[in-house]
């Protein structure tokens, strides 16, 4: 019993120590998510299931720009993850072409839109979304 | 000067960089682990301000923040949880869960001024967050119903100060 503990624990041990420095890379360098749903196409096809490589340094500075594709938490859904294009940043004034009415972001949040506008549940849905997410 | 270079092609340069590059190493493993567990399993926040008097003290309070429930869903009503603030995202703020998706609550617009109320529904993917003191909180009754995504831990400080009480009797003059 006790031989094969000692056998099974440096795997043990490589495999903690592996996935613990994997979190911390994932958390705040960069990552990879899979792409699924058609609201960005042309830029991601939605046949292909495309691979992105998404990055956090971004997150300790939040010195994003319009027109950045964003990975954020829906705010229907905790779990799922949404990539869209990042439209106005805070303090923004906007236009909404279908309901003709100027909206003036609110601090802190930021309008998000899909490219393909036809099939994106985005930010004309639920309004804009906080930087946080 | 010959001395000296021959000194210094004596120190054993190979193994004190193999030594260092192990010690560099463990401290990189080390900082990863508390990495993880302080953003994914448990952290310690200190909370100031006056939104959650009484439960939480105006100068400052140490709190345990539990991140695995939250991010497992399972917060209730009456949980004070640490949010992302929606209006700075710099900021994190202390909240007490009044209400979940789907619940009905019904909240003191004005309670200085006035005893006006107002009723709303909790959206999908949300929760309305009050602090306990509505006097001087600002919280769901500004900024609306916060989405679950922006919560980042669950406190369980009511436990951990009512068994740590007496220690605190004992210390405070």
């Amino acid at each position: 019993m006790a031989r094969a503990l000692a056998a099974v624990w440096p795997l043990a041990k490589g495999c903690i120590t592996g996935s613990v420095v994997g979190i911390t890379v994932a958390d705040g360098v960069a990552s990879v998510v899979t792409m699924d749903g058609a609201s960005m196409h042309p830029t991601f096809n939605p046949q292909q299931a495309e691979r992105v490589l998404v990055e956090k340094r971004c997150h300790y500075r939040y010195d994003f720009s319009r027109s950045d594709v964003i990975v954020f938490r829906s705010p229907r859904n905790h779990r799922e993850l949404m990539v869209k294009r990042l439209i106005a940043l805070p303090g923004d004034w906007i236009q909404i072409p279908e309901k003709q009415e100027i909206r003036q972001i609110p601090e802190g949040h930021c309008w998000v839109e899909g490219d393909n506008a036809a099939l994106s549940f985005d930010s004309r849905s639920y309004g804009p979304v906080p930087m946080g997410l | 000067m010959s001395g000296f270079v021959r000194r210094l092609a004596g120190i054993p340069w190979r193994s004190i960089a193999g030594e260092a590059l192990s010690r560099a190493f463990l401290v990189a493993q080390a900082y990863c682990a508390v990495h993880v567990v302080d953003q994914h399993l448990c952290s310690l926040a200190i909370v100031r301000g006056p939104s959650m008097l009484p439960a939480m003290n105006l100068a400052g309070d140490v709190v345990a923040v539990d991140k695995v429930s939250a991010r497992l869903g399972r917060v209730a009503p009456g949980d004070v949880v640490m949010m992302i603030s929606p209006e700075d995202p710099r900021k994190s703020v202390a909240k007490r869960v009044v209400g979940m998706h789907g619940d009905s609550v019904t909240y003191l617009v004005d309670p200085g001024n006035s005893d006006a109320s107002k009723t709303v529904v909790v959206p999908q993917g949300h929760v309305w967050v009050q602090g306990d003191n509505p006097y001087a909180s600002r919280d769901s009754r500004q900024f609306g119903a916060v989405p679950y995504g922006l919560i980042t831990g669950r406190s369980f400080v009511g436990r951990l100060m009512q068994s740590l009480e007496p220690i605190f009797c004992f210390m405070a003059p």
